[in-house]
């Protein structure tokens, strides 16, 4: 496994070499490229002067209270469609109808109605969100053993408790594959609001270094992006096997 | 179709009916202000406007052509790069984790990188689209490619195949599942970043349009754009399920 884990490390630490003796044989001079050593001094700066932390928290502060929203209302509905068949039924189309529309269409929507600012990024991740947690626990409250609503019944649970005690952690190890996913989402679509229009957090960062044209400081925000991005990832992927162990993975296709 | 759900679907479209009803009411009693939330009578009245004085085609057919294009290089460049990738063990040792490195990185992170080197341009978006849509095909066909039977391999082996051979015969069709669910999460990726370099670059499309309309406050021609989005996201992805359904229909039958 150490040998496997050591080839893994080859080429990126052989593509950062190359780029670093490339661009100082060459003497770049670049507005969109930038020597390793440099992207990583560029890196420690915007640590020292905090600019990056700050904008990591707005990032973060809108993609999470988005995801939070999103995971409550694709959640409340995701469950009443999986319990209720007729409810679900009559309300096929109208999903159908509004699920195609890509997050970022709402963008100018949400721009008239609500401005710059925290409240339009944030509906626009929440609505991005609903969908895969709708779809995915709607899937895994029909697929409850049969026999668990059974007992809810002869037990003659009241509808909430139902859904308390029954449901919930029945479907939960699936749910918690869905919120995995809308996290990932989540943040794709806060960076990508931020980028396109919102002078906000790490996308508007970005952004304000390419304009600038201070390359260094461009790639050192795009890593660290991609560093954020992949902690979240193994964050949740290590809490989902903590939580549900191999429960989860049935839920988990690629 | 059977009777039953026949019923059922003219019952969902008729509750679909009643909200667009209940927006037209909110709209008329103006609940919310006429700038913000046109009705449904004047967004399709903006709808059948654009497309009489041919605007709107020209957006849709502009977004289109990004899309397409973008996803058609994404869908070749992927599926090659991720046959050579699959196809070798020791590729996949070296090159597979930095892959799985760059995944979860938000793909529009790429964009100013982008207008960094290509400027404010088609090429720019582009590269942009086209960048965001492989990572789902490129994988998808790794991991296609590893998850081949084994013994298929064994097959081609005792009938001393060529590795071209073998990828053609055997693997490509045996991932071709795989490959075609990628495919169709990159369209949708390949939609929003149209979208995305279009509102940036102010290229011709529709996200120019839906941008342009809400900075001029015509949010009847706005909705119209969204409501041209949603559909083109539908579409796509209902041609997208057709495809894959006749491509795999050999694979239905054998099991």
């Amino acid at each position: 496994m150490t040998g496997n884990s050591a080839k893994a490390l080859v080429l990126p630490l052989g593509v950062l070499v190359a780029l670093e003796v490339w661009a100082r044989a060459t003497h770049l001079q670049s507005d969109s490229l930038a020597p390793p050593s440099e992207i990583v001094m560029a890196l420690f700066g915007a640590f020292a002067d905090l600019s990056i932390l700050a904008a990591t928290r707005d990032t973060l502060f809108s993609a999470f209270t988005g995801l939070a929203i999103g995971t409550i209302i694709g959640l409340a509905f995701g469950i009443a469609f999986g319990i209720f068949d007729t409810f679900n039924r009559l309300m096929e189309v109208t999903v159908e109808a509004i699920r195609p529309i890509p997050s970022i269409a709402l963008l100018p929507i949400a721009l008239i109605a609500l401005g710059f600012g925290y409240r339009m990024e944030i509906v626009i991740v929440a609505f991005a969100c609903v969908w895969p947690v709708l779809i995915l626990s709607r899937a895994a409250v029909r697929s409850i053993e049969p026999r668990l609503m059974e007992v809810a019944r002869a037990l003659r649970l009241p509808p909430a408790q139902r859904v308390w005690k029954i449901i919930i952690p029945a479907a939960l190890p699936r749910i918690f594959v869905a919120f995995r996913l809308s996290a990932g989402i989540a943040l794709i679509v806060a960076v990508t609001v931020e980028i396109a229009i919102n002078p906000l957090g790490l996308g508007a960062g970005i952004m304000l270094a390419q304009q600038a044209l201070r390359p260094d400081l461009m790639l050192a925000y795009l890593v660290w992006i991609g560093i954020i991005g992949y902690a979240l990832n193994i964050l949740l992927t290590v809490a989902q096997r903590r939580l549900f162990g191999r429960a989860a993975l049935s839920g988990d296709s690629p | 179709m059977n009777r039953t759900a026949l019923v059922w679907r003219l019952a969902s479209f008729a509750v679909a009916a009643g909200f667009i009803a209940l927006w037209q009411l909110i709209a008329n009693l103006k609940l919310v202000s006429p700038v913000f939330l046109p009705g449904p009578d004047r967004a399709w009245a903006a709808l059948v406007r654009g497309f009489s004085s041919g605007d709107l085609w020209s957006k849709l057919a502009g977004t289109l052509e990004h899309m397409a294009y973008g996803w058609l290089a994404a869908s070749i460049a992927g599926i090659a790069i991720g046959a050579i990738i699959g196809s070798s063990r020791t590729m996949r040792t070296y090159v597979a984790p930095s892959l799985e490195f760059l995944r979860p990185l938000p793909v529009s992170a790429i964009i100013p990188v982008a207008i960094a080197m290509l400027g404010l341009t088609q090429a720019m978006a582009l590269f942009v689209i086209a960048f965001g849509a492989i990572w789902p095909i490129m994988l998808a066909t790794i991991h296609g490619f590893a998850a081949v039977e084994p013994r298929l391999y064994e097959v081609a082996r005792s009938l001393q195949m060529s590795r071209l051979a073998v990828i053609f015969k055997i693997a490509l069709p045996s991932a071709s599942p795989d490959i075609l669910a990628g495919m169709r999460l990159s369209l949708t990726v390949a939609l929003i970043l149209s979208v995305v370099c279009e509102i940036l670059a102010g290229l011709d499309g529709l996200g120019h349009w839906v941008l342009l309309s809400a900075r001029s406050f015509r949010s009847a021609d706005l909705f119209a754009g969204v409501i041209l989005l949603g559909v083109t996201g539908y579409v796509t992805s209902v041609a997208m399920s057709l495809a894959e359904h006749r491509l795999l229909a050999w694979q239905a039958a054998q099991q």
